[in-house]
């Protein structure tokens, strides 16, 4: 009855024939949109998030490379200036320099260093322990889930700086350490919200199909659950990486974080706080880099929200 | 008759439910499925016919052991499918699918058509290489009606026919012998649910394969069914040869559920009889005493509530659970 | 006899991200007093959509052009005061799932007599009243204890059986029963579907039935609209409509719906998907699926035209005369 080609040698069931003036299936064919692909393309129209994604490349960028190209390194002092100079780009300090005659602008590419590693690496650990724990709580249900859940209540009662402050003190100021630590702490909550949507997704008749076709549970949380609740991570990740940087800079702020001559935004803001009076400019410049950072993640983290928009799933 | 392949014996699906209790529940189990018994034999379809919490979808998952029984016995080819450890019981699936009912839940929203058809493939056949595998799957996808160059597409791309055809390429890939229907067409309009009544029915043909077709729809099940069992809470009240069932249906349910069915035809619709149930179904947790259906049943008597009917013949590839079905 | 609800060239559309879908295209229709019109259509065909928009009850990104006359008022020009009078009031509407269109925390009783306290300024005693009074109407038992209970703790039926009650309460002119037994079981869409009949027998009010199901527009309609893309494809009386079907598109539906007074073969299927409404086949919509395609068909969009016994349909090939 129909002009489908591939009804050819089939047995001759007339009606069985595949659409052919589907509007659909003449366009793309051959390759499909999948919602990442269109989440993507929401994302692209939304121009804050896009703005503020491109400004928080340029500046991770710029700290990168940044340092490079200045001429003076960040723990180099400048003998001869020996106290906060204005900016003088004879002496190669676009910026002034800070209390100690070091560069502030190097200082500030440096600490920028800091914080986007902090932000990006204690982000990874607590996803990596978040997603692991939660998806297989959720999952496996029962036991395996009461277990796992009631240990991240209690470490939900740990005071977090106490904790903190303990490994300092026990294993010394470590810069990786603080990784550790600051990602050990934002799992928790991490590993809630994954839990929360695996429970949902495993009544899906998806993940019943997926185990009625023979998947073995670990192959279903790796193939099934983690590429389903990753859009949710994603835009919890976006959100956690600025209070991470926040986190680290509070401690620093507190004299906790990286060690001197090493610096982060917090330690600079520390320092510039307390000269504030008389040189506003070592409190302000990178107060405006670590303020426009958080506002960034956060312009992307909204913007990544509404793009993957589960309504639209 | 050939040795059935799958034997279900007495089998009983119970879910606690929390009733009450501050710090330890009380629970009290809801018999979701209460001692069903049937056989289904290869090539065969089975139709099972109840309306919403009757346990007909329990049923079918426990079938496959996707929700474990009670009690009772699934024999699949003489082996008990309750007593198998989980690698026992995913190797035994391999022969035994499930299509569900609502297309675009049941398939992974970020994997393509491809991967979706090709799942049991990788699992079951983990060493096949990448070519044979989207060659089987291309064969697939024509075979149920798709057009293989979609094989990229996601399932949102499709429509709910189309994901339907995904689903059933999916159950169909491994040539099981024993395919689960859990409504599979009530989600769909009614001008696709034909295509896909009649793609099942076709494929049952071409495998051979033995079908558990469980829907609410009476007219459809009719279409497509050998057997027929009706179920009510739980519990068998009718299981009988469709001609049978549908000609001479001795249950007062059956009966109630048939004349219940519009005809879409203005004057049969008009002028037929009625058994007209009153009230609704009762709760699964406090399911009446002796016979299930007595509190809407038009026949019911004192003895319904004393004593639980058991199934019995009524006739020729008839049985039926009811104390007054010679009435 | 005069119509009550009168929608002339409707057109619906919604505004979407990937252009605007045209949902309703130029749907005339009219309803009288006393008589139930059923509303026939897939999913997607527009048929809910065009008494959603008489009702002003669009989704914030649909417009609606065309006129929707109550009784000499144009509803798609009312404000949203006299809109607020109209419905509930004058137009009452059945919904397909009882549970989300009842209000949780809400006693029925109180969901029931708000309605006549809003409308007609009832005072509280006799909202009760009248709530109790329409309760056992619609045969609910021991109405008097339902009152003071929760939509949840009512069963499905019961609780479409309290819509129905509550869509009689001011003795509407016009009810909208939008797939009102779809999420019901048989038996209990049975004994729904009796209650809308007596409703219809003793109220006098114009009903208009919108289903998916034949069976049900069999039972309870006098005349039959089949819709199909957002176009209304065939119209006539009941009878007319399952005895002599002549569109392609109904006669498919009639011939591929399972019966269970019929022993069937094989299904005969209508091939292909339903429509895309955003992205709709030239001429008629349903050429890609029309086992009767001309070259005609793909070029015009066949209008919808009264045929001499009353019937009227839009295909080039049953204006040529061919009867199946």
């Amino acid at each position: 009855m129909s002009d489908a080609p591939m009804n050819e040698g089939r047995p001759p069931r007339a009606n069985l024939s595949v659409p052919h003036a589907d509007a659909l299936d003449k366009a793309a064919d051959v390759e499909g949109r999948s919602l990442w692909q269109d989440a993507f393309r929401r994302l692209q129209a939304n121009r804050a998030a896009m703005i503020s994604a491109i400004v928080l490349i340029v500046m991770a960028f710029v700290c990168f490379v940044g340092p490079v190209l200045v001429p003076w390194s960040y723990e180099e002092i400048d003998w001869d200036i020996l106290e906060a100079a204005p900016p003088n780009f004879d002496t190669g300090h676009y910026l002034g320099t800070d209390s100690l005659g070091r560069d502030l602008l190097a200082r500030i590419l440096q600490g920028g260093q800091v914080s986007f590693l902090v932000g990006i690496l204690a982000t990874s650990v607590a996803l990596v322990i978040g997603v692991t724990v939660g998806a297989t709580a959720g999952f496996m249900g029962g036991r395996v889930d009461q277990v796992l859940m009631r240990f991240v209540d209690v470490m939900y009662a740990v005071p977090l700086m106490f904790f903190i402050i303990i490994l300092m003190v026990v294993f010394g100021r470590n810069f990786y350490l603080m990784f550790l630590a600051i990602g050990f702490v934002e799992w928790l909550t991490m590993s809630r919200i994954v839990r929360g949507q695996t429970l949902t997704l495993k009544n899906k008749e998806f993940i019943e199909a997926a185990r009625a076709s023979g998947g073995s549970t670990i192959s279903i949380i790796a193939r099934h659950i983690i590429p389903n609740v990753l859009g949710v991570v994603i835009v919890y990740v976006t959100l956690t990486i600025p209070q991470v940087i926040l986190l680290e800079s509070f401690l620093s702020f507190l004299g906790l974080g990286v060690q001197p001559p090493m610096t982060s935004w917090g330690a600079l803001i520390a320092e510039g706080a307390q000269e504030m009076e008389i040189t506003p400019r070592t409190l302000v410049l990178p107060a405006v880099c670590l303020s426009t950072t958080l506002f960034c993640f956060n312009f992307l983290g909204d913007g990544l929200r509404d793009a993957l928009d589960p309504k639209d799933r | 008759m050939s040795d059935p392949f799958l034997q279900v014996r007495d089998l009983k699906v119970h879910f606690p439910v929390r009733t009450g209790g501050l710090f330890v529940g009380q629970y009290s189990p809801l018999k979701a499925v209460d001692g069903v018994t049937f056989d289904l034999n290869p090539g065969e379809t089975l139709g099972v016919v109840g309306e919403s919490g009757c346990g007909k979808s329990t049923l079918g998952r426990a079938v496959l052991q996707l929700v474990g029984a009670t009690d009772g016995v699934v024999s699949w080819l003489g082996t008990d499918l309750t007593s198998l450890n989980k690698k026992e019981l995913i190797a035994a699936r391999e022969n035994l699918q499930i299509v569900f009912q609502d297309p675009l839940a049941s398939l992974d929203p970020r994997m393509t058509a491809g991967d979706i058809i090709a799942e049991p493939l990788r699992n079951y056949r983990p060493t096949l290489t990448k070519a044979d595998r989207r060659k089987m799957v291309e064969d697939m996808m024509e075979r149920v009606g798709l057009l293989p160059r979609m094989i990229n597409r996601y399932p949102h791309e499709f429509s709910g026919g189309q994901c339907q055809r995904i689903g059933i390429a999916r159950a169909m890939i491994l040539r099981p012998r024993l395919v689960i229907c859990d409504e599979p067409v009530s989600a769909l309009d009614v001008s696709i649910q034909a295509q896909v009544v009649n793609l099942l029915m076709d494929l049952q043909r071409d495998f051979g394969l033995a079908l558990l077709f469980i829907s609410h729809d009476l007219a459809i099940v009719r279409h497509i069914s050998h057997r027929v069992l009706v179920l009510y809470l739980g519990k068998v009240m009718e299981l009988a040869d469709k001609a049978a069932l549908y000609a001479t249906p001795r249950h007062p349910y059956t009966q109630a559920l048939l004349s219940a069915v519009p005809i879409p035809d203005p004057t049969k619709e008009r002028n037929k009889d009625r058994v007209l149930l009153t009230g609704d179904l009762p709760s699964p947790l406090d399911p009446p005493s002796g016979c299930v259906f007595r509190t809407r049943c038009p026949r019911a008597s004192s003895v319904c509530a004393e004593t639980t009917p058991m199934l019995e013949s009524a006739g020729e590839g008839q049985a039926v659970a009811c104390h007054h079905w010679r009435d | 006899m005069t119509s009550v609800l009168e929608i002339d060239k409707l057109f619906v559309s919604f505004a979407t991200p990937d252009g605007a879908v045209e949902a309703v295209t130029g749907v005339s229709l009219s309803v009288e007093a006393g008589e139930c019109l059923g509303l026939v259509g897939e999913s997607g065909s527009g048929k809910s959509q065009t008494f959603m928009a008489a009702m002003g009850l669009l989704a914030d990104n649909g417009t609606a052009t065309g006129h929707i006359r109550l009784d000499g008022i144009n509803l798609l020009s009312a404000t949203e005061k006299q809109l607020n009078k109209v419905r509930g009031e004058r137009i009452a509407m059945i919904f397909q799932d009882p549970m989300t269109s009842l209000t949780p925390h809400m006693k029925i009783g109180r969901q029931l007599s708000e309605v006549l306290i809003e409308h007609q300024g009832a005072d509280k005693e006799t909202g009760r009243r009248r709530a109790l009074e329409m309760l056992d109407r619609v045969h609910i038992p021991e109405a008097e204890r339902r009152l003071d209970m929760y939509p949840h703790e009512l069963s499905g039926g019961l609780r479409q059986r309290v819509m129905i009650a509550m869509a009689l309460m001011c003795e509407p002119e016009v009810i909208i029963a939008d797939e009102p037994t779809t999420a019901l079981d048989v038996t209990v869409q049975a004994q729904i579907l009796d209650l809308l009949t007596e409703v219809k027998d003793n109220l006098g009010a114009a009903i208009v039935l919108i289903t998916h199901d034949l069976g049900v527009v069999a039972g309870l309609a006098d005349r039959v609209a089949v819709m199909y893309a957002g176009r209304i494809v065939e119209q006539g009386t009941v009878g007319d409509i399952f005895a002599t079907p002549t569109h392609p598109y109904t006669q498919g539906l009639l011939a591929c719906t399972p019966r269970l007074d019929v022993e069937t073969e094989e299904l005969v299927t209508i091939a292909g998907q339903p429509p895309n409404l955003q992205n709709l086949p030239t001429g008629c919509s349903f050429h890609p699926r029309c086992p009767h395609v001309f070259d005609q068909c793909k070029a015009q969009r066949p209008s919808l035209e009264k045929m001499p016994g009353g019937q009227a349909r839009a295909c080039f090939h049953a204006a040529m005369g061919a009867a199946e």
